[in-house]
This record gives structure tokens, sequence and C-alpha cells, in this order.
């Protein structure tokens, strides 16, 4: 198991390694001085990890039995059997646990304090990036849950939304730690219900264009021919400025920026969508425009239209089984993911919820139930196939030399119930162990009871009521509630 | 293997006026065959010849009829694991099912020769999973519909209202659900202080008296508590001040002390008319008559409460008026687990996938909920708390606790034999046991795994389609180009 000290470990030698000690010790006395301003330097950063005896499902090349993996700076340096590492190497014994690679979540709303601009029907120029919260305890409950990249969307409320951000869960850290470093940028689109704000209460007079499927392609294919033009005027200014002098360069357009980038094949299009015809719709409008939509997200009648994403060669991100809970999700049904990945489409599995992400190894299982999807399959739906999907395939989404050492460990194999993640790592460090999680609890409830204790939380006087409770956290989207108020199906 | 594509060759030989002895045979999967050898009374032949054109072969090869109601008979299961769940597993058994029933069980049972019979081999039986937190049949589409959502009624007092009488039979839910082994479940009205009057249901049947198990199991009841936020008209979140909150928490508390009373009162006058008809004859109420039972204590109160202030609360108002109280939700309940223990209260955990309540619990703090109270003892059982449509991941909810400390049997015992003690019908199903309703679902694997397929279905001893709107329409669409 993991040693909790291991980030302020150096390795201390026998008397054979005078020198080694004298040196570490000298780098150690120096190390203030030359990062002057940075934090502690972090063992992964030169320190080699081993994970020992493992189960591994490498997800892109078949399960491994007994074999180690070697993470050196962050990356998968070696994988097979009796590896060696350097001696000051972190070692986790892996023995009788699995190893998969770090769950990939391709559609959630987590850190982000803002998720919907509701009062444009295109906000193209607003950004995820800008209303992230590192702190938000969501992320610390998805890394137990074995995820370690997301794909940060904004709401569906707009045919056109904000830019999404793709991150890392390094909990504890400054957000810029979390963003995925060359992930190719997106954009939210929403179709259906959601754009069209029919389910959701209006004051009388304040209805917002559109209120009809008609009317959000037609705000989409507004947007692209405006879009469209703007390319063109910038196309022809650059043209034109290098003959001519002191031309006055066209307004900027934060606004069709992005969608320009569409064009150009530059940014990812993310469609929020249920129905098969709002799903051709799009498909047909982004062919017309020259553009490919990168993943259909929900994408719950997928399975009525698969050949035709196939065709398009759109991806598609979707729930298990999650269905029923508006119209346009009625004939949703947990076949979706075998029929589209037969289709030849490349389907993944996302949460779209705090609660949901905790637990998408068993979204991941039910599919082996429906339509006899193979294990690997599975797997695939929450690691490679979202790797694709946000374009960070040869970075992250497998157990493979060269790639991220983003991974979790099992104390089971991960598509059974009855296993939980021991621990979580993300460029080689560990962002969750259960053990050390388990061993601060007795620290941490005597604290509380110190601090309720303390004179401020004291209940008012005999006969008094206790002190204000904190809020309740955001709750699982329960379909019995009239209204969803923490998430964006 | 993909469902619905298996071959089905079926052989019929007619050797007797009485009596039509056949054999089916099915190919499931390449090498692997489940035979039913069948000497079937004349009518019952009848029913299989009429429903054989129309057979379907869903997830996995089982020979099915249309008929939603499912197939009726005498049926030898042979050679399977069972899984009493009451008792010790029995490894290569039999079981009988006659009459709806479970006629026989073991590993030396005589096979009846008029029976349909099923061999089970690599698979294993278990009982009906129950689900005591749901509102099967009385929303089926909650957002964009109101038309049908039927789970809660105006006012602030409805003993009256009866799931029994709102919930549709025909809800797609239905077959969604027991396709993936829950056969029983509580339905429950919702919202408001009195919701209701909760049913539990059979999922198997035209209407809701056939499905009823219980028509009246119990009252549901949101216990009143203080709650700092509320809604405007937008649905935009407001900040309730603290002390507003428990003053209206304390007018609802009393508001339910009194129409408890008074129903206790009404009880009273009705009963002394009854017996002396010389006496004043109390004026008929409706709302008060339907609370009777309930705040007589003959009938169980369900409060729906999740914290531990709430929970002792509810106690200590059901000690004060003398109820019969079963725990509703219960996240904090492994809190106040000596408490329940030392009562004998019971608790229907339904928040197993529930977010921590508070920012600073324990990650798994809901995940352990149901281990703490096994330890401590405690009566429960695990539900998924959902309307309907999500019903279906009651078993996985289940595993999940035992992920987290729950003992594996008892997670399966949290979902089969507690949900039917709790319910005071353990006589009748919750296991494998002679005399038992013939609620069985028969897998290829551990019953609480999300990979696992259900091969077989019996509710009150029919053998069920294992069709549902979700197959249809997988039949319908799985092989478009």
């Amino acid at each position: 198991m993991i040693d909790s000290s291991y980030r302020f470990e150096f390795y201390v030698g026998d008397a054979e390694n005078v020198m080694k000690r004298l040196m570490v010790f000298f780098l150690l006395m120096a190390l203030p001085a030359l990062s002057l301003g940075q934090t502690v330097r972090r063992a992964s950063d030169d320190t080699e990890t081993l994970i020992r005896n493992a189960t591994i499902l490498t997800v892109s090349h078949g399960t491994l039995n007994g074999a180690d993996i070697l993470i050196r700076r962050g990356k998968i340096a070696a994988i097979g059997p009796n590896l060696q590492a350097a001696r000051n190497a972190r070692v986790i014994d892996a023995s009788g646990k699995y190893v998969m690679p770090g769950i990939i979540d391709c559609h959630s709303h987590t850190m982000i304090d803002a998720v919907n601009e509701l009062t444009l029907t295109v906000t193209s120029m607003v950004r995820i990036r800008d209303v992230l919260n590192p702190t938000d305890e969501a992320i610390y409950r998805a890394l137990a849950g074995g995820v370690t990249t997301a794909n940060l969307l904004h709401g569906s409320g707009n045919a056109i939304g904000g830019q999404n951000t793709v991150v890392k869960f390094k909990y504890g850290r400054p957000i810029e730690d979390f963003i995925f470093p060359g992930a190719l940028p997106g954009i939210k689109f929403a179709l259906g219900e959601n754009p069209k704000r029919t389910n959701f209460p209006q004051l009388p007079g304040q209805r917002r264009y559109p209120a009809t499927r008609m009317g959000v392609e037609e705000v989409i294919r507004d947007a692209f021919v405006r879009a469209r033009d703007y390319r063109a005027a910038w196309d022809a200014y650059r043209v034109r400025s290098k003959r001519e002098k002191n031309l006055v360069p066209p307004r900027r357009e934060l606004e069709l920026e992005p969608l320009v980038e569409v064009l150009e094949g530059k940014r990812f299009v993310h469609a929020h969508c249920y129905r098969a015809d709002e799903i051709l719709m799009l498909i047909n409008l982004a062919d017309e425009f020259g553009f490919k939509v990168r993943t259909f997200q929900h994408t719950l009648e997928g399975y009525k239209v698969a050949s035709e994403i196939a065709r398009h060669g759109a991806g598609a991100s979707i729930f298990a089984d999650f269905w029923g809970y508006k119209i346009e999700a009625y004939d949703a049904i947990p076949y979706n993911a075998v029929i589209m990945t037969r289709a030849g489409v490349n389907v993944s599995l996302n949460s779209d919820s705090d609660e949901r992400m905790r637990r998408l190894n068993i979204e991941a299982a039910k599919m082996i139930r429906y339509g006899d999807m193979t294990e690997q399959e599975a797997l695939k739906m929450i690691t490679m196939n979202p790797a694709w999907q946000l374009g960070i395939q040869d970075r992250v989404g497998s157990i493979d030399v060269g790639k991220d050492a983003d991974m979790t460990i099992w104390n089971g194999h991960p598509l059974s119930v009855y296993s939980r993640v021991e621990s979580t790592l993300i460029d080689g460090e560990v962002f969750f162990d259960r053990r050390q999680d388990v061993t601060r609890r007795t620290e941490l409830e005597r604290e509380r009871v110190t601090l309720e204790k303390a004179e401020p939380n004291r209940p008012p006087a005999k006969g008094g009521t206790e002190p204000p409770r904190p809020r309740e956290g955001r709750r699982a989207y329960s379909d019995d509630d009239d209204q969803w108020f923490g998430g964006d199906q | 293997m993909k469902p619905s594509t298996n071959m089905f060759i079926a052989k019929m030989r007619v050797s007797g006026f009485k009596s039509v002895p056949y054999k089916i045979s099915l190919e499931v999967q390449p090498r692997k065959r489940v035979s039913l050898n069948a000497q079937l009374q004349i009518t019952l032949s009848f029913l299989i010849l009429i429903s054989l054109p129309t057979c379907v072969f869903p997830q996995g090869g089982n020979v099915v009829s249309q008929n939603q109601n499912g197939a009726p008979g005498v049926y030898v299961i042979r050679n399977a694991r069972i899984v009493t769940v009451s008792g010790p597993v029995i490894e290569n058994g039999t079981l009988v099912i006659r009459d709806g029933k479970i006629e026989k069980v073991g590993t030396n049972v005589s096979v009846p020769t008029d029976a349909i019979e099923i061999d089970a081999h690599g698979l294993s039986v278990y009982p009906g999973m129950m689900d005591l937190g749901t509102s099967m049949g009385l929303v089926e589409i909650g957002s964009g519909a109101p038309g049908t959502v039927d789970t809660a009624e105006t006012g602030d007092m409805n003993p009256n209202a009866q799931a029994i009488i709102g919930l549709n039979p025909h809800s797609a839910h239905i077959s969604v659900t027991r396709v993936s082994g829950v056969t029983t479940v509580l339905s429950l009205p919702t919202r408001n202080i009195i919701s209701g009057q909760a049913a539990l249901i059979n999922l198997r049947g035209s209407t809701s008296t056939e499905m009823a198990v219980v028509s009246s199991a119990g009252l549901a009841i949101n216990f009143p508590r203080v709650s700092t936020s509320s809604f405007d008209a937008l649905f935009n979140q407001q900040e309730i001040n603290i002390s507003d909150a428990i003053k209206t928490r304390d007018a609802q508390l009393e508001q339910l002390r009194k129409i408890l009373k008074d129903a206790l009162a009404y009880g009273v006058a009705r009963d002394a008319y009854i017996r002396d008809n010389a006496l004043p004859r109390p004026k008929e109420s409706v709302v008060l008559s339907a609370l009777v039972p309930f705040a007589r204590g003959e009938r169980p109160v369900i409060l729906r409460v999740n914290r531990e202030t709430d929970i002792r609360a509810a106690l200590r108002f059901a000690k004060e008026m003398h109820l019969r109280p079963i725990i509703l939700g219960g996240n904090d309940a492994w809190k106040v687990a000596d408490l329940l223990k030392q009562h004998d209260i019971p608790v229907i955990v339904t928040g197993v996938w529930d977010l921590p309540p508070n920012d600073d619990d324990f990650y798994d703090v809901l995940f352990e909920n149901a281990a703490k109270l096994h330890k401590a003892g405690v009566s429960f059982c695990i539900s998924s708390g959902d309307s309907g449509a999500h019903v279906r991941d009651l078993p996985v909810q289940a595993g999940m606790a035992a992920a987290f400390g729950l003992p594996q049997d008892e997670a399966l015992k949290s979902v089969t034999l507690y949900p039917a003690q709790i319910m005071n019908v353990a006589d009748r199903m919750g296991s494998i046991e002679i005399g038992k309703i013939a609620n069985l679902v028969i897998t290829d694997g551990d019953l609480l795994e999300a990979r696992t397929h259900v091969r077989y279905l019996f509710i009150e001893g029919r053998l069920m389609p294992l069709v549902s709107r979700h197959t249809e329409l997988y039949d319908q669409f799985k092989d478009r180009k």
C-alpha cells in the first residue's frame, strides 16, 4: 500500500551511498532558494512510482495478470512483469488488486459556479474556464469513484452555449493545474426541450426565442451564416492588408470567433440532443456548413439514427440507462450504446451529475447486461472512447507506455458492484487514497467536535434551537422533482 | 450473443386427445441449450398454442408469450443453484411451482409429470426483489407532462389519497422494472404533510386490484422539518429565516398532531354509534375515517425523514401518538442507530446513492449507512427511492452498500427478505420457501451485479415475458442500417 508520507520522502541509502545522501541533502538545502515562491517540489516530479503485481485492465490491449507499471515523470514508463525501479521509487503493492485507466467523464458540470448564461440564445462568447471552482468537494468524491478527467460543459439552455473546458481533477491545486494541457477547445450546442425553455417556468410575456425545434435550427443556422460572413470579412482584410496600409480591420466579434474556429475544425462541437430528428437536423446543418459535430451529448434516440451518426463521424456521449424524466427522454433505451457501437459510433458513458460521476464503473457494467457488450467494450466507454471524443486519446484513456499516468486502483474488478476504488493517480501522483482518507477520519472528527464546542457555534440559550445547519448539498436528480435545479439533462 | 436473435425450434406432437405432450428446444447460444418438457392439460396447451406465434426471446432466449400477464402453469426448475435467502443455498436443486406458489424446493424433489420444465443448469434462482420506496405507476414522465403525474394531491393532509386508486397498471415503468428482477414494490404518494396511502403491489396484472398485495400498506407522511430554503414562482431558490422556518415546522407538527387526535376521536364516536344507534351519529368524514387505522397504530405510518434531529423528533412523535412508524429515507439513520434498535423501528434506506448531505461529510457516508445499521442490529431494507423509471437500479444500489461494508448476503436480504419483513408479508414473500408466492428471478450470475442477465422471471407463479418498452424499441431499431 501507499506510504502516506511519500510526498516528503527521500531516499536514505546505506553506507555505500554516502555520496548520494550528501547530494540529496544539498539538493534539499538548495531547493527553497532555487524555487522561491514555489510550492514544495513534489515526489512525482523526480521520483519513480512502481505499481507492483496488479491485474491490469489496459483497455487498449487486454488484461495483464500479475504485472507491474513503472511511472516516471508523470508518464507510464514501462508495463510488464518484474519491472525494476530506482531504489528510491515509491512502491505500491497492488497484489490482488485491479488497475484501470482513470475514468473520463465527457459531460460534467462539476466545479462550475454558473452553468447557464440564459439571457441569449447564442452565448458562444462565454467561457466555463472563467467560472471554475477548484475547491468543489464533488471533485474529491469523483476521484473516489475513479474519475481523473472531465469535460466541463456549459448548460443546455441555449441553442449555442458557452465554451467548455477539459480538466484533470487535481484536487487541492490551483485552477491552472486542472486545465488539461493541449485539449482542443470545444463549445456546447443544445437542441430540443431545453433551448425551447418549455419545461421551465417563465414570467408572462418573457418567452424567449426559440420556442420550437424549428426555431432552434434557425438560431444555429443564423449564427453560422454570420460566422461565415465574419470569416470572409477577415480573410478579405488579411489579403488586402498585404497590399494596403492603414486598412481598418473588421470589428472583432467574440460571439463569432469560436464559431469560425468550429468552421475551421479548430473547436469541437458537443451538442446536447435527445430526439432522432434533431440529431439529423444538426448533421445536415453541419454538412451544409462544412463542419463536424465531435460529440452528440445524451443522444438518447441515437439508436434510431445510428448509421447516420456513424457516417457523419460523430461520437455519442450518453447515459447508460437514464430515461423517462421528460418527454424527449421517453424513448431512451439502455440498448442505445450497443446499437450505436455496432453501427460504428464511438460511444462514451457520461454522468452529467456529481452523483452519477462517482459510479461510472457501474454504469459501464450495465452495458454488459444490455446487448451483451464485452467487458473491454464496457471499459472503453468510460476511458478510451471519451478520450477520443475530447481529442486527448494520445495522452489518456488506456494503460500504455508513454501515456499520462492517470489510473485508478480497485480492490476488485471495477465492473463489479462489490468493488471500490483504493487509489486514484493523476500524472503519477496520488489524489485519492482510501486508506489515507479513513486514517484521517478520527482526527477530523475530533476537530469537528472542538469546532462545534467553540463559542460562536454553541446553540442559543436554554430552550433555544439548534444553530442553522449548512444548506443541503446538491442532490441527485430524481424524476420525482418537478424541476431539476442541480444539473442539466 | 444479441438478444432476440436466437433460433427457435418448436416440435409439437399431438399424442392424445386429453393432453398434448410436446418438447420445445431453444437455441440460446451456439453451445447452450435450454429445454422445456411439458405434459400439459388441454386448457393450458391451448393457451400456449395461441401464444406461440407471438413468442419472443429477449435478453437471452426465454420462451415467453407476449401476454404481459405471464403464463400460469405448473413449472419445474431443475439443476439450479437456489439462493433461498432464508436458508442455505441449494446447489443443483429443483423447485416446483404450482398455483402461483412454491410447492417444492430441494435436492431430492419428485418432479410432477404435468410440469413445464426449465433446465437452469449454470443459472441461479433468487426470490424476486422488493423496493419499498417507489411511486410506481403514479408518475410516467416527471417533467413536461403534468397529465401523467399523480403523485401528490393538493392540500397538506391527504390520508384519503390512495396510491392503489391512482396507479397506472400499464405504465411502461412496470415492465422495465420487473425484467430486472424487481417483482414487488411499495408505491407511495409524495409531498405535503400526509401524502396518502401506499400500496404494496406485485409488478404484474391488468388492474391495480390484480396487482395488489396489500392495498393500503401504510400511510406516507413527510415528517415536518426545519427547511431554510424554498422556491419562488420562477423556481429560484430562496433563503428562509431560521426562526421563521422553525415556526413553520412547529405549526405543521401541531397540525399533524391535531388531525391524528381528531381521527382517534372520530373513531371513538363512530365505533360508539355502531355499537349503539341511539347515540348521535357522527358526521361521516372521508379524511378522518381513512386516518383511523393509522392513528390507532393498527397500520404503519411511513415517515419520510432524513436528518438526525428530524429522525429523533419523528420517533418522539410516534411514541407520543402511539403510532407504528417506519422510517423512509434515513440518510442520518446511522447516527441514531442505537435509538432505532432500542425501539425496534425499521428503516427503508433510500439514499445509498444520494450525495453526502453535508459538504464536510466523508465521501462514503451514505454508501456505509446500511452497513452501520446492520452492525447496530437495526431492522432495515434498501430501496432505490426512485419514483419508477429507475427502480431497476435497486440491486446495484444494494451492491454498492456491500462494497462499503455490508456483508453480501445481508445486501441480498436487504432487497428481498427484509423489505418483506418490514411490510409484514414475510409469510408470503421475500425468500424461497415452500408455500410462498412464486416471485422468482433466474439469473446467469450474482443478482446484485449490474452485468448479470435475468434469464427467466416468475411473478405469482407465472412465467413473465422478458419484454418491456425498451426491448421492444431495441427490436424495432437494432437492425436498421
